[in-house]
């Protein structure tokens, strides 16, 4: 900066002594806003310089200067304009590409991935901005949806959830050559649930599954086992909710869910029919398989829950009031994303260490658990003005590196399967490892193969739920009632 | 006598009964603002820790300062350029006779009819249009949507019912219409414009959607939206200690307002003296 | 007046042109700022736009609204908005929600207009606290009330437990019954200063004198409220009321904030708000949102009409 103060110096005195003073606050302009105007300047500039050698020249005769000298003068004059004007250039990166990432995580997340961003800008030259939004990814959608469909291009790579590859399909870059030498290393089923008719769409950064947690300390205070099916778990929820009234904590509960009609009921339905044997809703063929005895038996199975094992209001819950009874040491077992494990073992938690977490339980002995795919990943909007860069970028975040460090440091589950048996991650974050087996029985909604009309599926499906769940019609029916406006929706084909 | 003692006693009654319905949630926030962690799950109804660390906090996250300045900043010129214009318009539409009056006072109106959500891909577009993305600038411009159908409203009705005798005077003294405006109407009108300038005002200061959709850094951001970007330390977790501190803060400056216009208010025809 | 007929015309040209000045800038303003997002809204709805294609919106006219295929039987089936249950449904919730809380409002706003018109001490306080809940943004005081209504930890339960107003928690915004109250006692808390603070301005603007000649006259205050104060504050009330109905029949930050996806309170707004970004259904959305601006207009007027509200001005 000091350099640069003493090149403007000898500039302006250069200049004031041709008449041309002005130009010196055009030269400080240029310092704070090198891209927008550097060019326009310098090649003013250039002109201003030329048209007073000329004048000059003309003066010369009177002034018994000698033109050589003038020319000279100028000519330096000119050549440090340039070099001032490639510095700025070459400091703000404008050879380079100015980038916008926007991310709806959290406040930890976004410190974070301004320090990966540090590093790639170091290596890249690139600039990076992040441009935050709130968390709620409802919102997100929203703006990323009106931003997208009205061709924004002030914004180049977005973080997207895992069900919006195939809704935002059309205004995102295909990334399959780009990417094509890393995609192996990744959960296949990652990649598959970004890759929309052979495109893919979004390139994983993490990932989320959720678990079941339960309470160490009471079910050894009840001589029970950790409960392996649905069933199971439900009459070890009465018994120690029994048991630990009587002995007088009134407000004790068995177990706590996201029963709001929401997305999150989606994903705990899935998984509720999904280890019954009953589908995934929508199969990957796009056949609608929800009416079947075995789903029906597992939405029955949930009703007789509602206000016996779990609180009514949790007809209302989404994760965080789940996880104020939990954390407040009132319910026996929770199903949770993986964020509740840290916060139940922080410092004022009720039930600190005295919890553990497993893979949900299933309809019987044998039929494998069900966890719904969450996650987060990087998509390049078709409207950025550098792909290459932007592309670049979308790599460096993805990459084995990142992954990991983003895991050591803010827990966030990777999506190569190579880091689960990394020992550093193992020794910083030994809960890393817990959800391996939780990756095993992963099962994604349905988004793929519904498309753009996931949101209306998922939408319909949370409200025959939430109906069956509050009483409001049987199971049976309801889900009856749900494939015949599935298929309406489908139409011709999805 | 004794009479006028209960009479009393009730009307402070009421008043209490209003303020404690009134202020108790925001009571219950500044309390909420003062505790961290796990406390924030049980209930309390007395202050029982005074940390300030979610103050600190908010003070720290480095552009709330910015945020705030822009919040002042735009709503102070929604209610400026509202105001301007609305006097000028509400003159024009109660005190002078023309044609299709009724249909253009509706017409104003209708404009609030939309759902702004339904509004909000078009005035995208516009803004994008008028190069006004991601500036203060573009933030005024679309709140003029709902604060001027409003302003012009409400001080259409009331400079309708000002006395034609005062007008009538300044008409004969040789004053236009300007001077009608706003050295005869404006001293009298001051409740009304206050009353609206302020409603404006935290109307503009509470709008959260169009200030997330015109808006992408944080440099330009409103402090709804500043604090919707809050977050706790991981997903799904709502940081409630941080977002009621940051609620605290954003809601004095307009406490303050009030306690500045207070005059201005209780003003008017009554303190004004004018015969009607 | 006196004037002879000549200046009095002129007075009156030179009147109207400075009319036609001082609307110009409003009028400007408000046709840039809403004229095009209406129209192309109202647009779309007879296209079949998405918005993942946005530009490739083709003409489709009233099918959106309504439209039938004659099956070879001859039954006649009907699809579109007009006959969409979901709909009636968004109408009935929204019309019921506006009605009910604007007249609580009223009524709230002009008890506490009348406490503040009075004089007494601390009244600069009070009327600051009034503004209090006006003054949080809506998406906080949603989430503030969501949280005090809730079953296991919400401060709402204690509180009429402890008075004895109810014997268990309630789930609020979880239950069937409670959803729509629930909405209601926020929106009411949260917008009955708007109302109060419209409707003082309304007294302070009337003129003493008229008070002191009923008070020497020995007019009983609660037959000088409704003869004198409730005709002179008419106007004011009647524009916060129709101001008040637009924001009511719109609602959504609230809702959607706090009971989202609730059949009970799902209103018009919420309903297009879901068909036109969360759903693929653009134009759909367009229709809801056009004819929920109808339906708007339809209320609007017959506000107008109830409360003979004045649009034209005096004699000027």
């Amino acid at each position: 900066m000091e350099a640069g103060r003493n090149q403007i110096a000898v500039i302006r005195w250069i200049l004031t002594d041709i008449g041309y003073s002005n130009l010196t606050a055009g030269l400080a302009f240029v310092t704070f806003y090198p891209k927008r105007f550097g060019l326009v300047f310098y090649v003013n500039a250039s002109k201003c310089l030329r048209r007073s050698f000329h004048k000059l020249e003309q003066r010369t005769t009177s002034t018994r200067c000698s033109v050589v000298d003038l020319r000279e003068e100028i000519m330096r004059a000119k050549s440090i304009l340039a070099g001032l004007l490639a510095t700025t250039l070459i400091c703000s990166g404008a050879f380079a590409a100015d980038l916008s990432i926007v991310s709806g995580d959290t406040g930890n997340g976004r410190e974070f991935l301004r320090k990966q961003l540090d590093r790639f800008e170091k290596e890249t030259g690139n600039k990076v901005k992040i441009v935050a939004m709130p968390a709620n990814s409802s919102d997100q959608f929203g703006q990323y949806r009106l931003w997208l469909a009205a061709g924004n291009t002030d914004i180049d790579v977005y973080r997207t959830d895992v069900i919006w590859a195939p809704q935002l399909a059309d205004q995102f870059l295909d990334l399959t050559e780009a990417m094509k030498d890393v995609v192996d290393q990744h959960f296949p089923s990652m990649i598959q649930s970004q890759t929309v008719d052979g495109k893919l769409v979004a390139m994983p950064m993490y990932t989320d599954a959720p678990a079941f947690y339960y309470r160490k300390d009471l079910l050894e205070k009840y001589k029970k086992p950790v409960p392996k099916t649905w069933d199971e778990m439900a009459a070890t929820a009465k018994e120690i909710q029994e048991g630990e009234r009587g002995a007088g904590n009134k407000a004790m509960y068995g177990f706590v869910f996201q029963g709001n009609a929401y997305e999150g009921l989606t994903c705990n339905a899935l998984e509720w029919i999904k280890s019954s044997g009953g589908g995934q809703i929508i199969e990957p063929d796009g056949t609608i398989s929800i009416n079947n005895p075995e789903a029906v038996a597992a939405v029955d199975r949930a009703k007789g829950w509602i206000d016996t094992i779990t609180p009514k209001g949790v007809l209302a819950y989404t994760e965080e009031e789940s996880r104020g009874v939990w954390q407040t040491g009132n319910a026996v077992f929770m199903r949770n994303w993986p964020y509740a494990y840290a916060l139940g073992n922080g410092p004022d938690s009720a039930i600190k260490g005295k919890f553990d977490v497993t893979t949900l339980p299933s309809s019987k002995e044998g039929q494998s658990s069900a966890a719904t795919l969450g996650g987060w990943n990087l998509a390049i909007s078709k409207y950025t003005k550098s792909p290459e860069e932007a592309i670049k970028l979308v790599k460096f975040l993805a990459a084995p590196e990142q992954q990991k460090e983003r895991a050591i440091e803010i827990a966030n589950l990777p999506t190569l399967k190579a880091l689960y048996d990394d020992k550093d991650i193992a020794a910083a974050q030994p809960v890393i490892t817990n959800w391996k087996p939780v990756f095993e029985t992963a099962v994604p909604r349905p988004s793929a193969p519904t498309k753009v009309k996931y949101n209306e599926v998922s939408s319909m499906f949370w409200s025959a739920i939430h109906d069956t769940l509050s009483g409001n019609g049987t199971a049976a029916d309801n889900l009856e009632l749900l494939e015949a406006k599935l298929t309406e929706l489908q139409g011709g084909s999805w | 006598m004794p009479m006028s003692i209960i009479k009393n006693t009730a009307f402070y009654a009421l008043v209490a009964v209003i303020v404690v319905c009134a202020v108790f949630p925001f009571y219950y926030a500044i309390i909420t603002s003062f505790r961290t962690g796990s406390a924030i799950f049980t209930i309390e109804y007395w202050p029982t820790s005074f940390s300030v660390a979610n103050y600190v906090n908010v003070i720290a996250s480095g552009s709330f300062a910015r945020n705030l300045l822009n919040s002042i900043i735009v709503s102070a010129c929604v209610v400026t350029l509202s105001l301007l214009m609305a006097v000028t318009a509400a003159f024009a539409l109660s005190r002078v006779r023309f044609r299709g009056r009724s249909l253009l006072l509706l017409t104003i109106l209708s404009v609030s009819m939309f759902p702004q959500i339904a509004v909000l891909a078009g005035l995208f577009e516009v803004i994008r249009l008028l190069g006004l993305y991601n500036t203060l600038g573009g933030l005024v411009f679309s709140y003029m949507i709902f604060t001027l159908p409003f302003t012009v409203w409400v001080l259409t009705t009331f400079m309708r019912d000002l006395p034609v005798e005062i007008e009538e005077a300044a008409i004969v003294d040789g004053a236009t219409p300007w001077v009608i405006i706003t050295r005869v109407f404006l001293p009298l009108m001051w409740p009304a414009l206050v009353t609206t300038g302020l409603l404006a005002f935290i109307a503009a200061w509470n709008e959260f959607l169009f200030a997330l959709t015109f808006t992408s850094s944080t440099e330009t951001r409103t402090v709804p939206v500043t604090i919707a970007l809050f977050t706790g330390s991981s997903a799904h977790e709502v940081p409630w200690g941080i977002v009621m501190a940051a609620s605290v803060i954003v809601t004095v400056p307009l406490v303050v307002l009030v306690l500045i216009f207070q005059r201005k208010i209780i003003s008017g025809l009554t303190a004004g003296g004018v015969k009607g | 007046m006196t004037a002879s007929p000549t200046v009095r015309s002129e007075l009156l040209r030179q009147r109207s042109r400075s009319a036609r000045l001082f609307l110009l800038p409003m009028i400007l303003a408000l046709a840039v700022v809403a004229g095009w997002p209406l129209l192309r809204t109202i647009y779309f709805s007879f296209t079949d736009a998405s918005l993942t294609n946005i530009d490739a919106a083709k003409w489709v006219g009233f099918k959106n609204y309504l439209s039938w295929i004659q099956l070879k039987s001859g039954r006649t089936i009907y699809s579109g908005l007009l006959v969409d249950p979901a709909w009636w449904n968004a109408v009935w919730n929204t019309v019921r929600f506006s009605v009910i809380s604007v007249a609580l409002e009223a009524v709230f706003g002009m008890i506490i207009a009348l406490v503040l018109n009075a004089e007494f001490k601390g009244r600069g306080i009070v009327r600051a606290a009034i503004l209090i809940p006006w003054a949080i943004p809506t998406i906080v005081s949603a989430r503030m009330w969501g949280w005090m209504m809730n079953d296991q930890f919400g401060i709402l339960n204690d509180l009429f437990m402890r008075v004895g107003l109810i014997d268990h928690p309630i789930a609020w915004t979880a239950s069937s019954d409670t959803a729509m109250i629930a909405v209601l006692i926020v929106d009411v808390w949260k917008t009955t200063p708007f109302m109060a603070l419209l409707i003082l301005a309304g007294l302070q603007m009337i003129p003493g004198d008229i008070y002191e000649a009923a008070r020497i006259d020995g007019v009983h205050p609660v037959k000088q409220f409704f003869r004198i104060t409730l005709p002179l504050v008419k106007p004011a009330l009647m524009v916060a009321i129709i101001f008040r109905l637009l924001d009511a029949m719109r609602i959504f930050d609230l809702i959607y904030v706090l009971t989202p996806n609730s059949a009970q309170t799902k209103t018009m707004s919420v309903l297009a708000r879901e068909n036109l970004i969360d759903f693929d259904k653009f134009a759909y959305g367009s229709a809801q949102s056009t004819l929920l601006f109808l339906v708007i207009a339809l209320m609007t007027m017959l506000a107008i009409w109830i409360g003979r509200v004045k649009l034209d001005g005096g004699e000027r």
